[in-house]
């Protein structure tokens, strides 16, 4: 029997909170879980620093890498097998996609991102195609396998099917990090009828549209990411630790490039300063790396990466308000000036930060819009966009939402020297000024 | 502080306008292609390369009076024209440098269809492969829009031509 068909003697489960089980019957998968930069997820939390908010979020990006498998599984062996538009020969690269799709992920990816200017998903290209034990596993089952699951995680594969049921407006990937976030967060929000959801999609032509009849679980859905965008993930708090590790990490790099001995030499970041780094570099990163680092740095000379590091590993948040850019952006400049009179550097101590999200969104006549919308398919075998068919959904489709908040360290701002010119900045802050 | 929504301001404003969602994405892809410091996370999407980070600070933009967003009817579809406000002249003040140190390079990308940005975005997204995989890999992701040879030289051309720009901060 050939690799890829190659069952287990005995189907192996993983117990999961979110799906009861995760059932494993493919030797692939089973090779693939068992890889180094696999299990490398385990040390990855799914939500970054939302744990400083709700305790119970430190689940991990293994834990949903495997939810997402699960239920691409579940629609592969359960609901399109048998049906004559779904191409059952594709069942291995999309349960392989599926189970790897975050595998570039680093350690508080979307700070690391942003300071480094690195991208997660270049990562994961690279370690399904590089010298990788997941590149050895997946060549197993063809020389260009790894390419295959490479370009079903990157979208341009050609069967748009598979690349759906991975990543659409109603996706495998959502479908499970909801329910997860929702589970380990503890929020009473995220909760939807999957089973239901799972049971009315079918492959049509070349996407994934949903029986009209479950036109109502997949509003439940829509709402759920709604509320657990507005409540989880753009939670204030977990934003303001967001601001703060991104600073330390800011402020690591700058000293770096300034000369500064470090007490403890940044050894893992080197590489990423100065854009040198390798595959293997990046692989050596996860968040317990970080968070020692963090706990050194709190002893440095340099009073800012002390302090920042203090104020993460210590939950020492920043203040935040709200403000308006478009009418307040001026007034940012002035505070800023009035921070470095304070002896404050506005650089690391007074942040902008905005965040918006687009529950769901549809073609507009005329206007080529780039996110595929979710289709139902009719008795008469209409398709028919949803929005058109919910007004729940038609009453948010298109309609973005942003949040503007201005972090700082209020504490900073009460006591000490220059009293007077704080105030100034406290009463900017507090009375509307901003 | 908002320096990566001043830079989009510049742009547009170093573009005279830009009329196309697509044509906007498309350009602004290219540029970070070529070393421009856009910081916008790209994926690909049903045209090619998208940044749903550039969609939203577009729109935060408009809401913030310092982009004027106008539908305009051409007939058998309809295209938004982007352009900097007076407000939006002010903002972009506040950025240290200019994103292109050659304005012309935005005025070069302008003149060019959306079709054309759309193939040159595509094939860059594609750069790490052989330009024969580029290419079947553009006809795999773009069959439906059947690329012609001549057009496809046209774009490897454009791509050289801009990579002057690499040099550029």
């Amino acid at each position: 029997m050939d690799y890829a068909s190659q069952k287990l003697a005995e189907e192996k489960v993983f117990k999961d909170p979110v799906h009861r089980y995760i059932h494993v019957r493919d030797q692939v998968i089973w090779d693939l879980v068992s890889t180094k930069e696999f299990q490398r997820l385990r040390r990855i939390k799914q939500l970054g620093t939302s744990y400083l908010v709700f305790h119970g979020a430190e689940h991990s990006r293994f834990n949903h890498s495997l939810g997402v498998y699960e239920i691409v599984r579940r629609i592969s062996d359960d609901i399109f097998h048998g049906r004559p538009e779904w191409d059952e020969s594709e069942r291995l690269v999309v349960l392989c996609a599926a189970l790897l799709h975050d595998l570039g992920h680093g350690p508080f990816s979307h700070s690391f991102e942003k300071v480094f200017q690195v991208d997660h998903e270049e990562f994961t290209r690279e370690i399904l195609l590089g010298d990788t034990e997941v590149h050895r596993v997946l060549k197993k089952v063809g020389a260009d396998f790894p390419a295959k699951v490479a370009e079903v995680i990157a979208k341009t594969y050609g069967n748009k099917q598979v690349v759906s049921l991975i990543s659409s407006q109603i996706d495998a990937d959502r479908m499970d990090y909801l329910q997860r976030d929702a589970y380990y967060t503890g929020v009473s929000y995220g909760h939807f009828d999957m089973e239901r959801i799972l049971r009315v999609m079918r492959p049509v032509d070349d996407q994934v549209v949903i029986k009209s009849s479950g036109m109502h679980a997949v509003e439940d859905y829509i709402m759920s990411r709604y509320q657990m965008y507005w409540q989880v993930y753009f939670h204030p708090v977990a934003r303001s630790a967001e601001v703060i590790l991104r600073k330390i990490l800011q402020r690591a790099k700058e000293l770096s490039e300034g000369g500064y001995k470090f007490a403890q030499p940044p050894t893992h970041f080197l590489s990423f300063f100065d854009r040198t780094f390798t595959l293997k570099d990046y692989l050596a990163l996860d968040e317990g790396v970080l968070m020692t680092y963090f706990q050194l740095w709190m002893t440095e000379r340099d009073p800012i990466l002390a302090d920042l590091s203090d104020r993460f590993v210590n939950r020492r948040l920043f203040q935040y308000v709200d403000f308006d850019p478009g009418k307040d952006y001026r007034k940012l400049g002035e505070l800023a000036q009035l921070f470095r009179k304070a002896g404050i550097d506005p650089d690391y101590y007074l942040i902008d930060d905005s965040t918006s999200d687009l529950p769901y969104d549809f073609y507009r006549p005329g206007e080529e819009e780039e996110r595929l919308p979710i289709h139902l398919l009719m008795p008469s075998g209409e398709i028919k966009e949803l929005s058109r068919l919910s007004q729940i959904v038609d009453a948010i489709s298109g309609k973005r939402r942003t949040d503007y908040k201005l972090y700082f360290p209020a504490e900073l701002l009460i006591d000490g020297k220059k009293k007077a010119i704080k105030q100034q900045i406290l009463e900017m802050l507090r009375e509307g000024g901003i | 502080m908002l320096q990566e929504h001043a830079k989009i301001v510049d742009f547009i404003a170093a573009a005279d306008g830009i009329t196309g969602r697509k044509k906007m994405q498309k350009m602004i892809y290219i540029l970070k292609k070529m070393g421009v410091p856009f910081q916008e996370k790209y994926e690909f999407h049903i045209y090619g390369p998208y940044s749903e980070e550039l969609t939203a600070r577009v729109e935060e933009l408009c809401d913030m009076g310092f982009l004027s967003e106008e539908l305009e009817d051409k007939g058998s579809y309809v295209q938004y024209k982007y352009s900097v406000t007076k407000e939006g002249g002010d903002f972009r003040n506040t950025l240290k440098e200019s994103v292109l140190e050659d304005s012309a390079y935005a005025a070069k990308l302008n003149e060019k269809s959306g079709r054309f940005l759309e193939l040159t975005a595509t094939l860059l997204y594609f750069d790490q492969l052989e330009r024969s995989e580029q290419i079947e890999k553009l006809h795999v992701v773009k069959g439906k829009l059947n690329f012609t040879e001549e057009e496809i030289e046209e774009a490897f051309a454009f791509i050289e031509e801009l990579s002057a720009l690499k040099k550029l901060p």
